[in-house]
């Protein structure tokens, strides 16, 4: 299958890429990795009639210790995020659900600002950053950034809050190094996107629980949360774990067995969660 | 548009459309057929080559992304005088295959495994495959294939561990 016909450009910096944007409007899509993208437009599924090459702006793949957080380039590739030590050590979380994503293959070309910026609610990532109330910042036209809370950048089903001339640029994650965490992704075949998933980091003062394919976008357990936060134990609080959710019926499995799924897999979240203080 | 690739040493310039896919690049206009097109969806990996050192799935790059690279195909692998890559021998000594179309793809993984995990256990070695199908379900010779690589003899032996069959677990 080849994709259908396109203009290509190829953005030379990242304030190019801006303006190429700004040039094209909605015709065009940004082009990373290409992991998400080009399999859709092999299947037509998308067919934009611009693509504009990111893909050479090296300065935007890196990951740096800013403080409390941790300052990663969009650009940065899933391998990269899996084997980084920084991460390893203060985003133990974030670094291991990298390692589930799809197969080697894809983690060496797929980067983690296309698979936000994708927003797709089946894929691991933007589950992740939501648990760990992370930010991330867009450039648009000028030059101007502005930062986005992860709970409010996942708009809607392969929507994101990134404007038309916007490009995400950096993902601003949370040191968590002490906390307990755990990512759950139950899928039926290797490689595959997760049924449902979970990711979790739970501790004292803090908890949070991210939910893939729960909905339309990824989700908070925010039931499951304030139950925590009310005394209650793991397995009665990971009893609500799908209210407030909206999963899909499709061939792997219907709403009942993924709010089931959900339920099960939030519980399994917390527990190992909880026994299992510190990084990777 | 115009774009060069340096493809196992020799560097190539061709004129492409932007939609052309690295892989028919490859085996289209370059004529080295032994990478081969399995699903074409990104999942089976037979068409994987190494781009810059990295292995990565050739239905799923564009041409013009590697415009300025370097690609390793699995007529890359073998020494000039014919000589086989280590990971070759490995896979001919433990027949690592059965119709063989999965194989250059699973050579190429498997070298790309090696380079970022140089003494894998035999759990790694499966995850690290995880992104290459085989449908004959030839895994176990391949698996064997790949540790053998590993322990730096391509003819030694290794031993897997059985399958538990009333749980389906391994390693």
């Amino acid at each position: 299958m080849i994709p259908a016909a396109f203009e290509y450009e190829r953005a030379d910096s990242v304030e190019g890429a801006v303006a190429l944007l700004a040039e094209h409007g909605d015709e065009a899509k940004l082009l990373a990795g290409g992991h998400s993208l080009l399999p859709m437009m092999k299947l037509r599924l998308a067919v934009p009639s611009v693509l504009v090459d990111i893909g050479r702006l090296s300065d935007l793949a890196y990951v740096r210790d800013a403080g409390d957080h941790v300052a990663i380039g969009a650009l940065t590739r899933h391998h990269d995020v899996e084997t980084d030590e920084l991460l390893r050590a203060e985003v133990p979380l974030l670094a291991h659900a990298a390692s589930q994503v799809g197969d080697p293959q894809v983690r060496n070309r797929g980067t983690i600002g296309g698979s936000l910026a994708h927003s797709d609610p089946a894929a691991d990532l933007p589950a992740v950053l939501l648990a760990l109330d992370a930010s991330l910042v867009a450039t648009g036209p000028g030059g101007a950034t502005r930062e986005i809370a992860a709970a409010d950048f996942f708009t809607g089903y392969f929507e994101s809050a990134l404007s038309e001339t916007e490009l995400l640029t950096e993902i601003r994650v949370p040191k968590v190094a002490g906390l307990g965490w755990s990512f759950q992704k139950f899928n039926r075949r290797a490689q595959d996107w997760a049924i449902v998933g979970v990711a979790a980091v739970h501790g004292p003062g803090r908890t949070g629980i991210g939910l893939v394919n729960m909905g339309s976008t990824p989700l908070r357990a925010s039931a499951t949360e304030a139950a925590l936060a009310a005394g209650a134990s793991l397995a009665d609080a990971a009893a609500v774990a799908d209210e407030g959710t909206d999963p899909s019926a499709d061939l792997n499995a219907s709403e009942e067995y993924r709010r089931h799924l959900a339920r099960v897999l939030v519980r399994r979240a917390l527990e190992e969660a909880s026994g299992r203080p510190g990084s990777a | 548009m115009n774009i060069t690739i340096t493809v196992n040493g020799t560097t190539h310039s061709a004129e492409v459309e932007p939609r052309t896919l690295l892989v028919h690049f490859i085996r289209e206009h370059l004529r080295l057929t032994g990478t081969n097109i399995g699903c074409d969806t990104t999942s089976c990996g037979a068409c994987t080559v190494h781009l810059d050192g990295r292995a990565v799935k050739s239905c799923t790059v564009l041409a013009v992304q590697a415009d300025g690279s370097e690609v390793t195909t699995i007529e890359g692998l073998a020494a000039a005088d014919g000589t086989l890559h280590p990971m070759q021998e490995a896979f001919r000594q433990h027949h690592g295959l059965q119709c063989g179309y999965c194989t250059p793809g699973m050579v190429m993984a498997a070298v790309g495994l090696l380079e970022q995990n140089p003494n894998p256990t035999e759990r790694e070695v499966r995850e690290g495959l995880e992104g290459n199908l085989c449908r004959c379900t030839g895994y176990h010779n391949i698996v064997k294939a790949v540790l053998a690589a590993a322990s730096g003899d391509p003819g030694s032996e290794p031993v897997l561990t059985p399958v538990d069959l009333t749980t389906g677990g391994g390693a």
